[in-house]
């Protein structure tokens, strides 16, 4: 292999700063005054109000919203994401342990009948979902909002995929030393699946988290918005309301908003690519 | 410590195989079991049945005086070695040896005991803290070992334990096993195709040929006194020379070739003469003549492969053979060596049932 020429090197600074040009010129106007922001439009350049926005965003209620603060949206966020990959993960795993191990007469023609669910987006039975969860009295609760969310083909997919491909033997040497079925899955499997459970929570954390429609629908108040709707709200608010329109805190939000699945995949993906190198034989 | 007991044993796969056809054997307590036999005889599934693995379709297995049938695999009282070891790739080599211990709720000091005292014996205290990708295919090997010593089993169960070892360790694993099994007597079955490896390990091995035992027996009785034409052939290395003839009431013979010396054999069927390599001698009085293609070295003893002049194998090619002699029989390539050999220590088998008559 060659080394990379001043070309490619163009070519890559290019695309990196078409990437990051917007998310950093969100977060440059987020530092300045409304009143410029009205004046003379995006900035490139950061400005001076970087505290006092974000502390009103994060801490004020009426701030933005009427009544409640970036961090209460945050923290239904994280709940949001948190229960919704950790539910997925559990679910499929689960599930497909039950298909790949348990020699039940349905498992193949249930596993086609999960995987066909692929096809058909949450959109299609959003009524249904709503439906139900509104009957159960569950609207505007985290287990309303998480649960109908969680039952996941892809993951089951995935997980059925790298349980086959667990060799045979570990489960009849693991039988042989007295594990129970649940005793294989908890000592065995799970801890082999390791990098799969990091990858596919990774994943299904920022899906999670940028949920959209089904929180919208399923929250009625203002306290258990997500961020993701906090920010389509207060935009919505800012080209209503008579006051001066308040743009900063628009994108300061959208910031707050991007920051956490930013982290999460930083973190996680260091774990993952040891997790690779780890189960190497 | 209890036998094994093995009464009309079969095993119909699900689809149709039937892998085990009926199967009778009685192992002694503390005697190490072969069983040896082609690719898909049924090997790995007698013993699997044996290890609850594989559930049996008809007749029982006893270990000691318990019927085994419905008990499951961990209440067997069994342990076995797998093949490619199957060892648990995220635990330490203490984790591993140990697991089958915690899930029978021993003690943890006691645990700690006979994890010590099996990796003392295996040479592997160094590597307790290791996990199995770390060490070497001879170190999980012995791992595996110790997995199933710990246990303390009635019955240890070998599935080619030693087929991914390379030559020399596998003599050396081979040498271990025994002593292993001779100082712990456990009664044992140990499954491998490889014929070497089970001539030296048996204490009995019994030959098996599409699920049937075709011989159980010692391993020099089944090399001098086989029963069928499958365990001759089956049986020495290398393999014995099998010539088609025909019997016409006073010599056998094929194409112009002819050797006396036999009687009492029937005259309307294939026969088939066997001679094993190192009953041939070089003898100038000899009544046949092997022209050499190649001559192997082995060290204390040369092979001499060649063609049996005169003589044509069921396809009416050249008649390949081999010459077992001593280290100073280095004919040239080509040359012509007369042979001979005595009657009575060679085997004829009638072609069609494989059955032996002399
Ligand atoms: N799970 C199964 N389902 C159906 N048939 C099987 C199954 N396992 C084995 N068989 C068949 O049973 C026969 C015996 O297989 P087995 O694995 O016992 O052979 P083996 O003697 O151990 O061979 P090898 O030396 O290659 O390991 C084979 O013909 C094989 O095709
Ligand atoms: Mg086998």
């Amino acid at each position: 292999m060659t080394r990379p020429g001043i070309t490619t090197h163009l070519i890559l600074i290019c695309g990196a700063i078409f990437m990051t040009l917007p998310v950093w010129v969100a977060f440059a106007t987020s530092t300045h005054a409304p009143e410029t922001i009205l004046r003379e439009g995006l900035q490139i350049l950061p400005g001076g109000h970087f505290f006092e926005t974000y502390k009103e965003v994060l801490f004020v209620e009426g701030g933005v919203m009427k009544k409640v603060t970036a961090t209460t949206m945050m923290k239904n966020s994280m709940i949001l994401g948190i229960g919704f990959a950790v539910g997925k993960v559990i679910i499929s795993m689960l599930a497909a342990y039950a298909i790949v191990y348990f020699r039940f007469r349905l498992a193949v023609p249930l596993f086609w009948i999960i995987f066909m669910t692929l096809l058909l987006p949450l959109e299609v039975r959003i009524i249904p979902s709503y439906e139900v969860v509104a009957g159960m009295g569950l609207l505007d609760t985290y287990t309303g909002l998480i649960v109908p969310l969680i039952a996941s083909a892809t993951g089951t997919f995935f997980f059925r995929q790298f349980f086959r491909s667990v060799p045979d033997e570990l489960l009849e040497a693991a039988r042989l030393d007295g594990a129970s079925a649940w005793g294989f899955f908890i000592d065995i499997l799970v801890p082999l699946s390791k990098t799969m459970i990091a990858a596919i929570l990774i994943i299904m954390f920022v899906v999670g988290w940028n949920q959209y429609l089904w929180p919208l629908i399923m929250t009625t108040k203002e306290e258990n918005y997500t961020l993701v709707i906090g920010i389509k709200q207060i935009y919505q608010v800012l080209s209503e309301g008579g006051e001066l329109p308040q743009f900063q805190k628009a994108f300061a939000l959208t910031i707050l908003a991007t920051l956490p699945p930013v982290l999460v995949v930083l973190i996680f993906q260091n774990w993952f690519v040891k997790g690779l190198v780890e189960s190497e034989k | 410590m209890s036998g094994v007991t093995l009464n009309s044993v079969r095993k119909t796969y699900p689809n149709g195989a039937e892998a085990i056809r009926g199967v009778d054997m009685q192992i002694n307590s503390g005697e190490l079991i072969v069983f040896v036999g082609p690719s898909g005889c049924g090997k790995s599934t007698l013993l699997r049945m044996v290890a609850g693995l594989e559930s049996i379709s008809d007749g029982q297995i006893k270990i000691g005086d318990r019927v085994i049938n419905d008990v499951s695999p961990s209440e067997r009282d069994v342990a076995m070695v797998f093949q490619n070891y199957a060892l648990y790739p995220h635990m330490s080599v203490r984790g591993n040896m140990s697991y089958g211990l915690k899930n029978r709720k021993m003690p943890k000091d006691e645990i700690e005991r006979r994890v010590n005292e099996a990796a003392a014996m295996l040479k592997i205290d160094q590597f307790l803290d290791r996990q199995p990708n770390q060490l070497s295919g001879g170190q999980r090997q012995r791992v595996a070992m110790g997995r199933a010593i710990v246990r303390n089993p009635q019955v240890f169960l070998f599935d080619e334990p030693l087929s991914n070892l390379d030559a020399k360790l596998r003599v050396q694993m081979r040498i271990e096993i025994k002593k292993l099994q001779r100082r712990m007597d456990v009664t044992s079955i140990y499954v491998t195709h490889d014929q070497t490896e089970a001539m030296t390990l048996a204490d009995r091995l019994a030959v098996i040929n599409e699920g049937r035992i075709e011989q159980m027996g010692a391993p020099m009785e089944l090399y001098s006194d086989p029963k069928t034409l499958f365990v001759a052939s089956f049986i020495g290395a290398p393999q014995i020379n099998l010539l088609p003839v025909r019997y016409d009431g006073t010599q056998l013979s094929n194409g112009s070739l002819a050797f006396t010396g036999f009687a009492d054999l029937p005259q309307d069927t294939d026969l088939v003469l066997g001679v094993r390599p190192d009953m041939l001698r070089h003898d100038p009085e000899g009544q046949f003549e092997l022209r050499v293609d190649l001559v192997e070295q082995h060290g204390g003893e040369n092979l001499v492969y060649g063609a049996l002049l005169g003589a044509r194998d069921a396809e009416g090619d050249d008649l390949e053979i081999c010459l077992k002699g001593p280290q100073d029989l280095l004919p040239e390539m080509e040359t012509v060596l007369r042979l001979g050999f005595d009657p009575s220590a060679a085997f004829v088998f009638r072609k069609d049932t494989g059955e032996r008559l002399l």
